[in-house]
C-alpha cells in the first residue's frame, strides 16, 4: 500500500511532510492543493518527517495539505517518438500543452500513444534473452529504433512469442516473455526507468578508442574529444559558449543528439526550435530535428526541475546507446544545476562547502559524468554517449567550485577566454589552457595515426608549441618594443598568429567555414605547419608583418571556399606563388 | 484592503526581527498576504503552527500584541486599461492622487510562458542613439541592462530611450529611486505628452527597501496584461536592479540563510531570471521588452549582481565617460546586444553589418595607438589618423546625446571613413564601397 502524509512546513519549494508509512529516499510524491496536484521528490527523511522538494511553485500550499507517495522514483518514459520532441525537465511534452503560460500541475504524456509504428521482429520464439536485448525494431525517422527487453527485467527470459511485422502503437504487446518460474510477461514498445540510476544492460565499458568529429577545428585538431568521452566548456558570459555548443549540436558526428537547456535563456531554446527544423544534418542529409531531442528547463522554470532535467536527458541518451547508436549529450549549463542544488541545500540548513555549494557537489558531478561512455552491448555491438557540458563560472573566475569539480570529472577542457572574445577571435577557446586527455591514450593515438595520418599527434603538439612560443615572443615585443627584439621574435609571433587565424579561428555563421571535416583539417594543418617550417629572413618587422598578413588573407579565403573547388585551388596556387617569392629570394641572397 | 467578515485576528507575536515576525496560526497558505498592525506582510515560512511573515514596510515599532489578519491571497494587481497614465506604489496603490483602479485582480509573479509558445524576436526598436541602434541594436522581446557607475546619467538615457521607442506602452518599475529622479521621470513623461501610454510603479529611497521586491512583479504583471491580453508592444524599464538585489540579500540575511558570493543569496540567479525572462515575443504579436539598469561598484562586473545579470540578459550596454570627446558614450567594446543579428541588414540597410564592424575595429586601432603613445613609442601616420577618427566617431556616433535615424548613422560612419582612411584601410567589401563610399 502506498504511504500518505500531510504537509507540516513550507519554505519556498522545500516542504516537510509527516508520513504515515514507509517512504524511500528520492521517492516521488504528489501534494494536493485545491484542484492541482504538484509533483515532488523526497530528498531527506528524519523520523516520521520527510523533506520533499516540490518541482513547481508552492504558492497557495497549506499545512495539512494531503501528500501521496508513489512508491517509485522520478522516471523517464522511453520508447519510439522521443526524437524531435521537446520536453521540460520532468519530460512533459511542451508542444501538447495548452495555453501560452505553463500551468501549475499540468503534466502531459511524453509519447504519442495513438501513433502507429512499423514494427519488424528481431527475436524468435525460444530465444533466451536478458534485459536490454533487442526484440524488434521500428523506424523512427531514418533510425532503427530497437524495442528491447525492459532494463528493469532481472535474470534470463525465454521469448514465448513476438508480434509479426506490422503496425502497432506503443501500448500494444509486441512480445511475450517467460521468466525462470514459468510466468509470462507482456512487453510493449515503451518502458520506464528511474532517471537517477544509470542504465546498465551492457557487457562492458571499454576505454574510448575513437574520435568524435565536431567539425570545429580547435576541438578536432587541437584537443579532440573521444566518442564516449566527456568534455566541458567553461567561460564567462559573452564568450560564445552557446554558439559553440549549437555548432557542435549541428555538426557533431552522432546519430542522436540530446540537448539539455538547463537554467538558461528561453530565447536560446526558441532559436533551436526555429532553426533546427530548417537545417540539414551534414552527415545524413536529413533534417537536424529528426535526430534531436530537446529537454528545456529554462532559467525561469521551476528550479527543482533543473536537476531532474539533466538526469532525464542522460537517461534518454543511455536508452539510445543501448540500441547501438552514437549519442551526443550537450548540457547548457551545469552551473545552473549546481546552483539549484545549492538553493536546496541552503534551505535544508546543511553545513555549506565552498561558496555555499553543498559539500558533495564534486561527487554528484563526477558520478553524472561517469554515466557517459562507450559500451559493448550484449550482442557485441557498440554504442556510446559522449557528453559535453558548459559551465558558467561566477565572475569568469575558473577557481570556483563548479569548474574545479567538473575539471576532476571531465577529460576534455575547452577554456573560453574573455580576452579572445573581446578581440572577436572566435571560437574563443584558449589553445594553451585547454586540453584533451584523450591525446595521451595509446588507443586514440593509434586511431589518429591510422585514420588521419601517421605522427598526427606529434604534429598537433608541434602546432601547440608554436602557439606557446609565439605568445612568449609577443610578450617580449610588448615590453621591449618592435625594434627592441631580434627579428626571429617577430617571425615566431607571426607564425603563431598564422595558426591562430587559420586553424583556431572559425566562422560559425559561414556555411563553408563552420564545418571542417577531418580530411580538410589535416590538409590545412599540413599546409600551415609547412609554412611554419620555412626559415624566412625578413629585412624588418614591418615586412614580416605585411607578408604574414597577406598569407593569412589568402589562407582565410581558402577556409571560406568549398574544399578543393576551383576557387580553393586558385587561392592555393596564389599562396604557393607568394611563398616562392618570399623564400627563394632570401635563399638567393 | 478590506477585511472579510468573520476573519480570525491573531494578537500574539512569538518573535520579531528587523524584517520578519513569527506567530502561531492555522490554515495559512504559502506566499499568502497578511496585515500586521496595518502593514502589509507575506508568508515566507511555515513550520508546524509557526508562521513567519516578511513585513514589507519593516518591523519598527511593531508590538508583540499587534493585530495580524491573513488575507487569503497572494499579492495581486488590478489590471485594466485604467492603468494607463498612472503612478503607483509598490503595492499597486495610486500615488498620484487619482482614483483607485477598477479591473480584474491578478496574482503578481505568475507562471512563465511555455518556451515552445514563444516566437523568435524580430522587430527592431529604434532609439536614435547610435551607440545602441548602430552597434548594439535592440529587438522587441529582448532583455538588456545598462551597466553604469552610480554617477552616470543612466536614468536620463533610459527615459530618452523609452520616449523615442516605438512601443504601445511603457512601464516604469522604479526601485530605490531618489525622490528627485522620481520627479524627473514624472516631469519627462508629462512633458513628452506621452503620459497616456506610461504606467509607473515607484519605490523611492524614502520608502522601506523590502517593498522594492514587489516592484518588478507589479510592473511585469501590468506588462503581461497589455502584451498577452491586448497584443501590445510593451517596454518595461527597471531601475535600479542592484538595489533590488540588495533588498533580496537583506531578507535572506534576516531569515538566517547562508550567503554565497558577495553576501548575495544563493538563489540570486533564479530570482533575477524570473524577472528578466518575462521578456518575450508572443505568437499573437504582443511583446515585452525589458531595459534595466544595474549600477556597478567602480566598474566591477565580476560582482555577483552584474555577473549573474550578464548570464541572464541578452547583452549589456556599458555607459562610460570618454575623456577625449568629453561625452558619456556607449562603450563599443564591452557592450553587446545578443539579438542584433536578427535585425541587422534585414530591417536595416545592407551595409549595416560591415559599417558597424569596421567602425568598432578602427576605434580599437585608435585605442592601440593611444597605448603606444602612453608607452612612449612613436606613432605612425595611420595611428594619428585613427586618433582623430576616434574623437569624431565618439562625438558624432557613440555619445548618448545623439538622436538620428539609422540611415543617418550609416551615412555619418561612411563620411568619417572617407575623411580619415583609404578604401583599403577600411577593408569593406568592394561592392559596398562602390555604392556608399564618400570622400
Amino acid at each position: 500500500m502506498k504511504s500518505t502524509g500531510k504537509v507540516t512546513g513550507i519554505v519556498s519549494n522545500l516542504v516537510s511532510v509527516e508520513t504515515d508509512g514507509p517512504v524511500s529516499q528520492n521517492e516521488l510524491c504528489y501534494v494536493t492543493s485545491g484542484d492541482t496536484r504538484l509533483m515532488a521528490e523526497v530528498i531527506k527523511v528524519t523520523g516520521k518527517t520527510a523533506s520533499i522538494q516540490v518541482f513547481e511553485s508552492t504558492r497557495g500550499l497549506k499545512n495539512g495539505n494531503p501528500v501521496e507517495f508513489e512508491g517509485k522514483m522520478l522516471e523517464a518514459t522511453l520508447g519510439p517518438g522521443l526524437l524531435s520532441s521537446c520536453y521540460d525537465g520532468l519530460q512533459n511534452d511542451l508542444t501538447t500543452m495548452t495555453g501560452v503560460f505553463l500551468k501549475k500541475g499540468e503534466y502531459t504524456s511524453p509519447l504519442d500513444h495513438s501513433r502507429l509504428w512499423d514494427f519488424t521482429p528481431i527475436a524468435k520464439p525460444g530465444d533466451k534473452v536478458i534485459a536490454a536485448d533487442w526484440l524488434g525494431e521500428v523506424k523512427e525517422g531514418w533510425l532503427p529504433h530497437k524495442i528491447m527487453v525492459p532494463f528493469a527485467f532481472e535474470g534470463e527470459y525465454t521469448v514465448k512469442s513476438v508480434a509479426p511485422a506490422g503496425q502497432y502503437n506503443i501500448d500494444n504487446v509486441i512480445a511475450v516473455l517467460t521468466d525462470g518460474k514459468g510466468e509470462d510477461v507482456n512487453v510493449t514498445m515503451t518502458q520506464k526507468w528511474p532517471v537517477k540510476v544509470a542504465i546498465k544492460g551492457y557487457r562492458e565499458k571499454p576505454r574510448p578508442s575513437r574520435i568524435m568529429e565536431t567539425g570545429v577545428r580547435v576541438i578536432d585538431t587541437l584537443d579532440p574529444i573521444a566518442e564516449g568521452g566527456t568534455g566541458f566548456i567553461p567561460g564567462p558570459f559573452g564568450c560564445g559558449k552557446t554558439v559553440l555548443q549549437h555548432a557542435i549540436a549541428k555538426q557533431g558526428d552522432a546519430q542522436v543528439i540530446v540537448m539539455a537547456a538547463c537554467g538558461e535563456r528561453a530565447n536560446e531554446v526558441v532559436e533551436i526550435f526555429t532553426e533546427f527544423p530548417e537545417l540539414i544534418d551534414p552527415h545524413t542529409g536529413r533534417h537536424l530535428m529528426e535526430r534531436t531531442t530537446i529537454i528545456c528547463n529554462t532559467s525561469n522554470m521551476p528550479v527543482a526541475a533543473r536537476e531532474a532535467s539533466v538526469y532525464t536527458a542522460m537517461t534518454i541518451c543511455e536508452y539510445y546507446r543501448a540500441m547501438g547508436l552514437k549519442v551526443l549529450l550537450l548540457a547548457d549549463s551545469t552551473s545552473r544545476w549546481a546552483q539549484a542544488l545549492r538553493e536546496m541545500s541552503n534551505r535544508m540548513e546543511e553545513l555549506p562547502g565552498a561558496d555555499a555549494f553543498p559539500v558533495d557537489l564534486s561527487a554528484i558531478i563526477s558520478s553524472f559524468y561517469a554515466r557517459a561512455g562507450m559500451v559493448v552491448l550484449n550482442n557485441g555491438q557498440t554504442g556510446s554517449v559522449t557528453f559535453i557540458g558548459t559551465v558558467s563560472p561566477a565572475g569568469g573566475n575558473l577557481k570556483e567550485p563548479v569548474t574545479e569539480s567538473t575539471k576532476k570529472a571531465a577529460r576534455c577542457f575547452y577554456a573560453l577566454e574573455q580576452n579572445r572574445a573581446d578581440k572577436k577571435r572566435y571560437p574563443a577557446v584558449n589553445p594553451i589552457d585547454s586540453y584533451s586527455k584523450y591525446l595521451e591514450y595509446p588507443e586514440i593515438q593509434k586511431y589518429l595515426s591510422d585514420t588521419v595520418e601517421p605522427h598526427w599527434v606529434e604534429m598537433v603538439e608541434k602546432a601547440k608549441n608554436i602557439i606557446r612560443r609565439g605568445k612568449e615572443a609577443n610578450e617580449q615585443i610588448n615590453i621591449l618594443g618592435d625594434d627592441g627584439v631580434p627579428m626571429s621574435y617577430h617571425e615566431l609571433f607571426w607564425k603563431s598568429e598564422l595558426i591562430d587565424f587559420i586553424i583556431l579561428q572559425q566562422d560559425a555563421f559561414d556555411p563553408v567555414d563552420s564545418l571542417t571535416p577531418m580530411d580538410r583539417q589535416k590538409y590545412m594543418l599540413d599546409l600551415v605547419l609547412g609554412i611554419c617550417d620555412k626559415e624566412f629572413t625578413f629585412e624588418d618587422y614591418e615586412k614580416c608583418r605585411d607578408a604574414f598578413k597577406e598569407l593569412i588573407n589568402v589562407l582565410k579565403q581558402m577556409n571560406y571556399s568549398e574544399f578543393k573547388s576551383e576557387n580553393f585551388n586558385k587561392y592555393r596556387t596564389e599562396l604557393d606563388v607568394m611563398l616562392e617569392t618570399l623564400v627563394p629570394e632570401i635563399e638567393a641572397a | 484592503m478590506n477585511n472579510k467578515a468573520f476573519q480570525k485576528i491573531y494578537t500574539q507575536l512569538e518573535g520579531i526581527t528587523k524584517a520578519t515576525v513569527s506567530l502561531k496560526a492555522k490554515g495559512v497558505s504559502n506566499d499568502e498576504l497578511a496585515t500586521v498592525d496595518g502593514r502589509l506582510a507575506q508568508v515566507v515560512k511555515t513550520k508546524g503552527d509557526m508562521v513567519t511573515l516578511q513585513i514589507f514596510g519593516g518591523t519598527e515599532a511593531i508590538p508583540t500584541d499587534a493585530e495580524v489578519v491573513f488575507l487569503g491571497k497572494a499579492p495581486t494587481l488590478k489590471v485594466s486599461d485604467q492603468l494607463s497614465g498612472r503612478f503607483f506604489n509598490a503595492y499597486g496603490d495610486p500615488i498620484d492622487g487619482g482614483p483607485a483602479i477598477d479591473g480584474e485582480e491578478r496574482e503578481i509573479g505568475g507562471p512563465s510562458v511555455n518556451p515552445y509558445k514563444r516566437r523568435q524576436p524580430s522587430q527592431l526598436i529604434p532609439t536614435g542613439i547610435a551607440g545602441i541602434d548602430l552597434n548594439n541594436t535592440i529587438v522587441s522581446g529582448q532583455k538588456i541592462p545598462f551597466f553604469a557607475d552610480p554617477d552616470q546619467p543612466y536614468n536620463n538615457v533610459m527615459a530618452q530611450v523609452a520616449l523615442r521607442a516605438d512601443v504601445d506602452k511603457i512601464i516604469l518599475g522604479g526601485m530605490g529611486l531618489s525622490n528627485d529622479d522620481y520627479l524627473y521621470f514624472r516631469h519627462e513623461f508629462e512633458n513628452a505628452g506621452a503620459l497616456d501610454k506610461i504606467i509607473s510603479f515607484v519605490n523611492t529611497t524614502e520608502e522601506p527597501p523590502v517593498e522594492r521586491l514587489l516592484i518588478p512583479d507589479m510592473a511585469l504583471t501590468a506588462a503581461e496584461y497589455f502584451a498577452v491580453d491586448k497584443n501590445e508592444k510593451v517596454l518595461v524599464l527597471l531601475t535600479d536592479m542592484t538595489l533590488y538585489a540588495d533588498a533580496l540579500s537583506i531578507v535572506s540575511n534576516r531569515m538566517d540563510q547562508i550567503p554565497s558570493k558577495d553576501s548575495m543569496p544563493g538563489s540570486l540567479y533564479s530570482d533575477l531570471a524570473k524577472i528578466y525572462e518575462k521578456a518575450v515575443q508572443l505568437p499573437d504579436g504582443g511583446s515585452i521588452t525589458i531595459i534595466a539598469v544595474t549600477t556597478l561598484n567602480d566598474g566591477d562586473i565580476t560582482h555577483a549582481i552584474p555577473d549573474n545579470t550578464g548570464y541572464i540578459t541578452e547583452g549589456q550596454l556599458y555607459l562610460r565617460a570618454d575623456p577625449d570627446s568629453g561625452k558619456i558614450i556607449i562603450d563599443p567594446f564591452r557592450s553587446l546586444s545578443r539579438l542584433k543579428q536578427l535585425v541587422i541588414g534585414k530591417q536595416t540597410r545592407e551595409d549595416h553589418n560591415q559599417v558597424m564592424n569596421t567602425g568598432v575595429r578602427l576605434y580599437a586601432d585608435a585605442q592601440n595607438a593611444k597605448t603606444k603613445l602612453e608607452n612612449g613609442f612613436d606613432l605612425s601616420d595611420y595611428d594619428l589618423r585613427c586618433l582623430d577618427f576616434a574623437k569624431e566617431y565618439a562625438t558624432r556616433l557613440l555619445a548618448i546625446d545623439v538622436n538620428i535615424t539609422i540611415d543617418e548613422m550609416l551615412d555619418t560612419a561612411w563620411e568619417l571613413f572617407g575623411k580619415y582612411f583609404t578604401k583599403a584601410e577600411t577593408g569593406i567589401k568592394q561592392s559596398l564601397i562602390e555604392k556608399y563610399w564618400r570622400s
